[in-house]
């Protein structure tokens, strides 16, 4: 697919935020994290509708707990938009799809 | 949905993820024909069928559903302390989901409020993580099951804070810790945490059916028995918001398919006279 979601690492994450044109939003969430299951296939979505506006990816904090840490992630799923590699907005917490697109309007 | 694991569904002897069975549930449901729109209805209205359902704006004039028949199943959701800057504070420092967040606590002090079975819960599965657990409760003995109890007392993370209620947060960005005052002797202090689980019961979603609907005194919706037919004709109710008793997953499966026979039956215009509960 051509705009999927993008999977982050922690060598990889850096140059992915820095790197992007477009508000990049990164979902923060793990295996064992319910809620983080829902909200994955609506991010997936979310990326294919709003290609060339925002892109979407993902950190599982298993796999990268420092990247998390330094961005003080406490609860899962945590959604950070980052513009210009800087955290622009913040969302904690799976909701249905159109209160999350509400919630990403300022970068739609 | 915060269960992750669900241990006692039938036909899963080595217990199943909540958030599978669910996706079964969807994609079964669609298999047969359900089409399945998620949005958040606003408002309803039940004084006449066909009834109205509003998303987004309740005061538009129009609702955007009319139904001859409704089926809720709007379930409950953990209940807050509703003390100031909980809101804010929920992703910092405060969950109602262990399995989500005791991750980010490793060796951390965290509090439990909260003394049923599933506080009990949440306070031994953190101990995995955390260096110690503070159980807050406002009474001089648990609510929870005996066998939850001695799991809890035997767990040498765990300690207990009786009588005790928490009277706000400290903290702004993120939590640093709970002002708590002792029910018995007025005494309060300060317990020095950064995370704080909140496990202290459920209540069910029914705000928007209030004054339209039949409710118990605990805001559960009121079925008649041996169906789930509501005070309303024609608007039938299943799950957790009706069921303040059972409150299992499987209860709640086994009431949701008696709604849609009720509610099919209902639209074939069978008799309700009789052979009908």
């Amino acid at each position: 697919m051509a705009h999927s979601t993008i999977k982050l690492s922690a060598e990889s994450f850096e140059e992915e935020i820095n790197a992007s044109t477009e508000p990049i939003l990164v979902d923060f969430w793990a295996e064992w994290c319910g809620p983080c299951k829902m909200i994955a296939p609506v991010l997936d979505e979310i990326a294919q509708e709003q290609a060339g506006k925002l892109k979407v990816a993902k950190l599982n904090v298993d796999e990268a707990p420092a990247v998390a840490q330094r961005f003080g992630v406490m609860s899962i799923p945590t959604m950070i938009v980052f513009r210009d590699g800087k955290p622009a907005k913040r969302l904690v917490g799976a909701k249905p799809k159109a209160a999350l697109v509400d919630d990403l309007a300022e970068f739609l | 949905m915060l269960t992750t694991d669900v241990e006692n569904y039938p036909g899963f002897p080595d217990g199943v993820m909540g958030p599978e069975l669910m996706q079964s549930f969807r994609t079964q449901a669609l298999k047969f024909g359900a089409r399945i729109e998620a949005s958040r209805a606003s408002r309803v209205d039940l004084k006449e069928q066909p009834y109205g359902i509003w998303v987004g704006d309740p005061g538009a004039t129009n609702p955007t559903y009319r139904a001859e028949t409704i089926i809720v199943s709007t379930g409950a959701k953990s209940v807050m302390l509703g003390l100031d800057q909980e809101l804010d504070l929920i992703g910092h420092g405060i969950s109602t989901c262990a399995t989500c967040d005791g991750f980010f606590f490793k060796d951390h002090h965290i509090a439990v409020v909260g003394g049923g079975d599933s506080a009990m819960q949440e306070a031994s599965f953190l101990s995995r993580f955390a260096r110690k657990i503070t159980v807050v409760h406002r009474r001089a003995e648990l609510r929870a099951s005996k066998i939850m109890q001695a799991r809890v007392f035997a767990n040498e993370t765990i300690e207990f804070l009786w009588d005790t209620v928490v009277e706000s947060y400290i903290g702004l960005s993120s939590l640093e810790g709970l002002r708590v005052r002792n029910v018995k002797t007025g005494q309060k202090s300060t317990l020095d945490v950064t995370g704080c689980f909140i496990a202290i019961g459920h209540t069910p979603n029914t705000g928007l059916f209030k004054g339209q609907l039949e409710m118990k005194d605990n805001g559960y919706l009121v079925t008649r028995p041996g169906s789930t037919r509501t005070s309303v004709e024609a608007v039938f109710a299943c799950g957790d918001v009706q069921d303040d008793y059972y409150r299992q997953a499987v209860t709640a499966a086994g009431s949701g398919c008696m709604a849609a026979i009720d509610a099919e039956r209902y639209l074939e215009g069978s008799s309700w006279g009789t052979s009908h509960p």
